[in-house]
């Protein structure tokens, strides 16, 4: 199977005076699954329709294996694109949606009919060749297009928010099927949607979008543990974000006073370089704030809601200083837990090393 | 449901309830529907069914020689021929030259979309009658064509360019390509911008991705302007006898002249039934074809087992698409202009350069003919001096400000009463389960498919015997027939439009059914059945056909006082009535749009 690296560099696209897409430069590994997440209207698909040749960029360069494609029609690119709504062709039979892109790359009909096979079963759905795109159900739809995409084997694929319209059970299915397709074909994907979890469980790496520019670039890890700045720590999971200032910096990590507080604390940092006496925020994630009796831990507060969602239950908590925002402390649920009273004085505590430092300011 | 969770209602007393419930029922449906079906029948069943009967009898006696007559010499049906021939060309050019049209506008952004459309919509409403005479002046001898032709030096002296074949399909094309534009539009704007894209990354070029993909895709929209197109010009009188001569004489000026001339019921009425004929096959060769459900805009559902075209016309059709997309590519590429970075959001030059053209040539006649009308050189070109005199004898002549009021009065009562029966028979369609809602559409719907001569030839006869020739009462009957189907049609769509929840929710926040209906259905509802009403007055206030037997004299409408005098004589005080026309139009445009819009803004 054949498959390609993609290279963007100083992508542009305005629309009038709004910048769609600010000067924006990436580089995708052959064979990786690189999801482009964001808000909508974070230049995401914007990103999407100029890979793809589907709208031209104002400046910048496409490379797809080192070869410029900037100025190249869509149709020339090799570059499959599984659309939001799927875009299958109403007027013609499952069977001829596969074959399409085979016929316009003149493929003799016997070869096509065998590989459209072949694509139908790799989507699980061989007994609906002969219908119509309408008689199909949602998450079929999606198959059918997926088939249609992989059927000749483009080097990349773009899929633009594919599983949206489709019911949460019914997602999480065709993500696994998604994920095990590019097991199996090694092909270079780039994946769009707004929902993080989505990004987080099928993503080599993720490109974090936010106001037409790149945000944060890395690995799932790297953005649930170590964001860059706080836009990326609040779009990636639940946080509690504390202002504090920096006091010290050494080789394991940051000393620092939380704000309207005197004793120091330990934080770890998120791999930007920190001076001392830099205002930052400190991230704690839900899981890792510990509820305590009061006077046990750093901060004090009193218990606002409890709410228990399936496998989690969650704390909301309001802390003793009225300018703090509300804390939120996540644990698994527990049948036999001692029951928590709203209104209750709760002490919060955490470790040094689930404390993150986090430049303030909204990234750059 | 309740019903059958109480078991203690005694069976018999069960059916009497859901007998006293459906008969309730039957009687709304009957005071809804009834008055609509009472026009149709009385007002278009009725007097169709007399021409036909009058066909074919002779004092009460069977006859056929009306037919023979028709027969008897190749006179009529060199007509007919000739009718089918103008109706075909003027179908094949409006198609042609109406599908970029629509295309373009389907794909451009809102603001230039609504630009394109105004022009379009300002020819569509813009007079029939207005617009042929328009091209009597623009093709007349001392013309804007002839002294542009003789300023090139192309030709020495003035060419007779009128009164032939050539303008005859000018002035139809004229009429006609609005409505093929409207009705081409309305498919192509319900086709998904991403099929063509998708097509696209798929590895299509701009050709194959256009004929194999959209082309058949907009096919039905194709289909319907077609045959609304044939079917009105089949039925047209006013270009072919405007601008027309001898030759391009076209058969429902044969049933004029049968009426107006011989009142010679009989022969007029075997004229109307091949007319008929003639309609109703292209009909029934259109619903073998594609299926009539098609006209309404609506996609007929797509399923291998009812697809209507035998698999070899299929494959033939296909492989053409295909042949039609790899020679549009070959021509992409050897053009040197398409360059292959050109911005695949943006329609091509060529295209906006074609469509702006058509759109000038089907406005500027009437646009033209604005200086002409304030000129003291009669109606040559260039104009000369300024003057009012053309309007002041306008204003002075009781003639033709009767003719406005008539108009205007008639043009309020056929909206009103269009309103009034159609709107109800809308509700019905849309939101009760009658049986057989197909075929009550269809009966709806058939004045539009009837052609307009042979509703008024029989409304004449009918309304002769009732002394309602020349009133006004009458005529407003005879246009409401005319004019309630577009108002079932707009209204039905406004209606499916209409989310129900929220008269739902109005009633759960305590609004009883009157005060529901007042402070949300109508004014959500208000435009749409504005809009609706505009149409109704609007088909009045243009209505020729109906008006040119039904009033006369100091009782005509606008129309026809503009038709009386026209054929009489060409003259600057019909360019400045043509002006004047032309005007109120545009404004009434321009109001409506900008309710629409203001409805759609909220």
């Amino acid at each position: 199977m054949t498959s390609s690296s993609l290279r963007v560099k100083g992508l542009t696209k305005r629309y009038g005076d709004f910048v769609a897409l600010a000067p924006t430069s990436l580089d995708v590994a052959k064979g990786e699954f690189l999801t482009l997440l964001g808000p909508s209207g974070s230049g995401k698909t914007t990103l999407l329709s100029l890979i793809a040749g589907l709208a031209h960029p104002d400046e910048g360069q496409i490379l797809v294996d080192d070869s410029d494609v900037t100025r190249s029609p869509a149709y020339d690119r090799d570059i499959g694109v599984v659309f939001q709504n799927y875009a299958l062709f109403p007027h013609m039979t499952v069977e001829d949606n596969i074959a399409f892109p085979l016929k316009m790359r003149k493929i003799a009909d016997a070869d096509a009919r065998r590989r459209t096979a072949e694509a139908l079963e790799t989507v699980r759905l061989p007994y609906v060749a002969k219908r119509y795109p309408r008689e199909l159900s949602g998450g079929q739809q999606q198959r059918i297009a997926l088939a249609r995409c992989i059927v000749y084997r483009p080097a990349i694929i773009l899929m633009d928010e594919p599983l949206g319209a489709l019911d949460k059970k019914l997602r999480d299915q065709m993500q696994l099927e998604i994920k095990r397709i590019h097991r199996e074909l090694r092909t270079t994907i780039i994946y769009v949607t707004h929902d993080q979890e989505e990004a987080m469980t099928m993503s080599d790496r993720i490109c974090l979008m936010n106001a037409g520019a790149i945000e944060q670039l890395g690995s799932p890890e790297d953005l649930y543990f170590r964001p860059q700045s706080v836009f990326v720590a609040d779009f990636l999971g639940e946080s509690n974000l504390l202002s504090a200032t920096v006091r010290q910096v050494d080789a394991q990590g940051l000393d620092i006073v939380l704000a309207d507080q005197t004793a120091p604390s330990r934080a770890v940092g998120n791999g930007a370089r920190f001076t001392a006496g830099e205002p930052i925020k400190l991230m704690v994630r839900p899981q890792n704030l510990h509820v305590g009796d009061a006077a046990s831990g750093k901060l004090t507060g009193r218990l606002v809601d409890v709410m228990i969602s399936g496998s989690m239950t969650r704390l909301y908590i309001a802390p003793e200083k009225a300018d703090m925002p509300h804390l939120v402390a996540a644990y698994p649920t527990r049948s036999s837990a001692a029951p928590y009273e709203i209104g209750q004085l709760v002490s919060l505590g955490w470790n040094s090393a689930d404390a993150v430092a986090i430049r303030d300011g909204r990234g750059h | 449901m309740a019903l059958a969770k109480a078991p203690a209602v005694e069976s018999g007393q069960l059916r009497s309830v859901i007998r006293s419930r459906s008969r309730s029922q039957a009687w709304t449906w009957v005071a809804m529907g009834g008055p609509l079906v009472l026009l149709l029948v009385f007002f278009l069943v009725y007097p169709v069914g007399q021409l036909l009967v009058l066909s074919i009898t002779n004092d009460s006696a069977f006859t056929l020689a009306p037919y023979r007559q028709l027969f008897a010499s190749s006179v009529y049906v060199d007509v007919l021929l000739i009718t089918l021939k103008i109706s075909l060309v003027t179908t094949l050019v409006c198609i042609v030259t109406g599908y970029p049209i629509a295309y373009l506008i389907s794909v451009v952004g809102k603001e230039r979309k609504a630009t394109l459309l105004f022009w379009v919509l300002l020819s569509f409403w813009t007079s029939f009658l207005v617009r042929a005479f328009a091209w009597i002046v623009l093709l007349g001898r001392n013309g804007v064509i002839n002294k542009l032709l003789i300023s090139l030096g192309i030709i020495s002296s003035p060419a007779s360019l009128l009164y032939n074949f050539g303008s005859v399909l000018v002035g139809m094309v004229n009429a006609l390509l609005p409505l093929a534009v409207l009705t081409m539009l309305s498919v192509m704007e319900n086709i998904d911008r991403n099929l063509p894209r998708a097509a696209a990354t798929l590895g299509a070029r701009p050709g194959m991705a256009f004929w194999k993909i959209y082309f058949p895709l907009s096919l039905p929209g194709v289909a319907a302007a077609g045959i609304m197109v044939f079917v009105t010009a089949i039925g047209f009188f006013i270009v072919p006898a405007l601008l027309g001569g001898r030759r391009e004489t076209m058969i429902t000026q044969l049933i004029i002249d049968q009426v107006q001339q011989t009142l010679n019921w009989g022969f007029a009425g075997a004229i109307s039934v091949l007319l008929l004929l003639v309609v109703l096959i292209v009909f029934a060769a259109y619903d073998r074809l594609l299926g009539l459900s098609t006209m309404t805009g609506a996609s007929a559902p797509r399923t291998a087992a009812t697809s209507r075209l035998s698999s070899p016309i299929q494959k033939a059709g296909d492989a053409l698409l295909t042949l039609l997309g790899v020679i549009s590519d070959r021509i992409i590429l050897l053009s040197p202009s398409r360059r292959r970075d050109r911005n695949p959001d943006q329609a091509g030059l060529g295209l906006q350069a074609f469509v702006w053209t058509m759109l000038i040539i089907i406005s500027a006649p009437t646009l033209l003919m604005i200086p002409l009308s304030f000129g003291t050189g009669g109606l040559n070109w260039p104009p000369q001096g300024f003057t009012l005199h053309w309007y002041e004898t306008v204003l002075h002549s009781p003639v033709w400000t009767q003719a406005f009021l008539r108009s205007l009065l008639v043009g309020l009562g056929t909206g009103a009463l269009a309103m009034l029966i159609g709107t109800p028979a809308a509700f019905l369609l849309v939101r009760s389960n009658i049986p057989a809602k197909a075929a009550w559409l269809a009966f709806i719907l058939s004045p539009i498919v009837v052609p307009r001569m042979i509703i008024a030839v029989g409304l004449f006869y009918v309304f002769a015997s009732m002394g309602l020739v020349g009133s006004a009462f009458g005529l407003i009957l005879g246009h409401t027939v005319v004019a309630v189907p577009y108002v079932v049609m707009t209204m039905m769509a406004v209606l499916r439009n209409y989310d129900t929840r929220l008269d739902h929710a109005a009633q759960s926040l305590g609004a009883r059914p009157f005060a529901t209906l007042r402070h949300i259905t109508f004014p959500i509802l208000g435009a749409g059945m504005f809009s609706s009403f505009l149409f109704a007055f609007a088909t009045s206030f243009d209505e020729l056909t109906i008006a040119l037997f039904a009033t006369g004299g100091l009782n005509a409408t606008l129309p026809k006082q503009f038709w009386d005098e026209v054929t009489l004589q060409v003259s600057p005080v019909i360019a400045a009535v043509s002006t004047c026309l032309f005007i109120f139009m545009g404004l009434l445009i321009f109001v409506a749009e900008r309710l629409r819009r203001r409805a759609g803004a909220r």
